[in-house]
C-alpha cells in the first residue's frame, strides 16, 4: 500500500534540534548523524517513507519551518 | 511533488526567508511561525503592526513580514499603545520576553492592561534572561540555578515567580488572557489557537488580550532541546498551570 503522506525537510534550514524526530507518532524521522549541511548540523530526513501518516506534527512542531507535508490524494 | 499527493504544509509567506537567529529547538521561533500562520489565513499581512522587544526576539522585524516598531527594553507596551491609539484600524501586537514584560517592563505592562489598550500582548515567559547569557528573571523558578542565582532561586530573597496572566486577568481593561504553551503538537496548535482568538477580540474592540507562552531556553537552561521541554511539562507547567484565565463578558 502506498504511503499515506511524505514529508520533504531543507536541511539548509533544518538546525538538528531533533523536535520533528522526536513528535513522530510513527518515528518515521530520523537525524542524519553522519552528514552535516552547510552551518556543520546534522538535519533531519526521512528515514522511512512508508510510514509517513502525513498527521504533520512534524511541521507544528519544528520551530524553523523546514518541513514540507504532502498527504495522499482522494 | 509527487503524483497523487497534494501540499497540505509548507512555509508560511509571511515568514521571511531569512535564517532565524535562534538557538535550535527554541520556542520563540514556533511563535513567529505560528504569527506569520495566522497573518497569512486571516489575510492580515498589509494591516498588521508589530512591536519588538529588547531580548533574544530582538530581531522579530527580520523574520514577519509585517509593519514593525522596535521598542526600548520593556517599553513595548507605550509603543503599542500609541501605535493603537493612532491607527485603530490595524492589527498591533507586541512581542515580549519576560526580562522585558515582567521585569523592566512591568509598569507599562501592568498599565496598558488597567487602561484596556487595545492590543495583543503576547508574552514569551522562558524564565530567564536569555539574551543576556542566562540571568534570573522575576519568572525563575523556585531554586532554579541562574547565573545571578547559582544556588538557585531563593524566595526568601527574590519572591516566588510572577505569574502574569493570573496579574492581568484581574484588570476590567484585560478582555482575555491564556497561558499557552509549545511543548508538543497539540500545544503548539492550542498556542495558534489562543493567538487567533487574542486576534479575533482585539479587532472586536473588547480590551487588552494578553497570551502567556510558556516557552523554553535550552542553551541558558543548559540541556538539549529535548531535555527543555521534558523540564517545561514537569518543573514549569505545574507553577504555570495552562488555560483560559479570563473571557470576553457575553
Ligand atoms: C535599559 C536596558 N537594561 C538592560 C539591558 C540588557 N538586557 C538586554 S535583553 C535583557 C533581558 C532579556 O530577557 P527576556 O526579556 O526574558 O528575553 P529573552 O532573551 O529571554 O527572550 C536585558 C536585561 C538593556 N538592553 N537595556
Ligand atoms: S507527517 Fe506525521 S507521520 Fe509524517 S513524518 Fe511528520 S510527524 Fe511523522
Ligand atoms: S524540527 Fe525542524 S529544525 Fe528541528 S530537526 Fe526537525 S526539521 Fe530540523
Ligand atoms: S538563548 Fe534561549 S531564548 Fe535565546 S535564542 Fe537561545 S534558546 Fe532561545
Ligand atoms: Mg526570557
Amino acid at each position: 500500500m502506498p504511503a499515506k503522506g511524505y514529508v520533504e525537510i531543507d536541511k539548509e534550514v533544518c538546525k538538528g534540534c531533533n523536535l520533528c524526530v522526536l513528535n513522530c507518532p510513527t518515528k518515521c524521522l530520523a537525524l542524519n548523524t553522519t552528514d552535516t549541511n552547510s552551518h556543520g548540523l546534522h538535519y533531519a530526513y526521512q528515514a522511512d517513507e512508508e510510514k509517513c501518516i502525513a498527521c504533520m506534527n512534524c511541521s507544528v512542531m519544528c520551530p524553523d519551518a523546514a518541513i514540507t507535508v504532502y498527504k495522499k490524494t482522494e | 511533488m509527487k503524483t497523487g499527493y497534494e501540499k497540505i504544509y509548507e512555509r508560511p509567506d509571511t515568514l521571511l526567508s531569512t535564517r532565524m537567529h535562534y538557538c535550535p529547538g527554541c520556542m520563540h521561533a514556533i511563535v513567529h511561525k505560528l504569527i506569520a500562520e495566522l497573518i497569512d489565513e486571516m489575510k492580515l499581512q498589509e494591516k498588521t503592526v508589530g512591536v519588538c522587544p529588547v531580548g533574544c526576539s530582538v530581531f522579530a522585524y527580520d523574520y514577519i513580514d509585517i509593519d514593525w516598531q522596535e521598542a526600548a527594553h520593556g517599553r513595548a507596551a507605550a509603543l503599542a499603545t500609541a501605535i493603537k491609539r493612532m491607527l485603530p484600524d490595524r492589527l498591533v501586537f507586541s512581542y515580549q520576553g519576560d526580562g522585558d514584560l515582567a521585569a523592566i517592563g512591568t509598569a507599562e505592562t501592568i498599565h496598558a492592561c488597567n487602561r484596556g489598550e487595545q492590543f495583543t500582548f503576547i508574552f514569551i515567559n522562558n524564565a530567564i534572561y536569555g539574551m543576556t547569557g542566562g540571568q534570573m528573571a522575576p519568572t525563575t523558578l523556585e531554586g532554579m540555578k541562574t547565573t545571578t542565582s547559582p544556588y538557585g532561586r531563593l524566595a526568601k530573597t527574590a519572591g516566588m515567580p510572577l505569574k502574569m496572566c493570573e496579574l492581568v486577568s484581574q484588570f476590567d481593561g484585560v478582555a482575555f488572557a491564556q497561558r499557552v504553551s509549545c511543548n508538543n503538537p497539540a500545544n503548539v496548535r492550542r498556542t495558534k489557537k489562543a493567538i487567533q482568538r487574542a486576534f479575533e477580540i482585539q479587532q472586536q474592540g473588547l480590551g487588552t488580550t494578553f497570551v502567556e507562552v510558556v516557552s523554553n531556553c535550552p542553551s541558558n537552561w543548559k540541556c538539549t532541546p529535548e531535555v527543555s521541554l521534558q523540564k517545561v511539562k514537569e518543573e514549569m507547567l505545574p507553577y504555570f498551570p495552562l488555560g483560559v484565565y479570563k473571557e470576553p463578558r457575553s
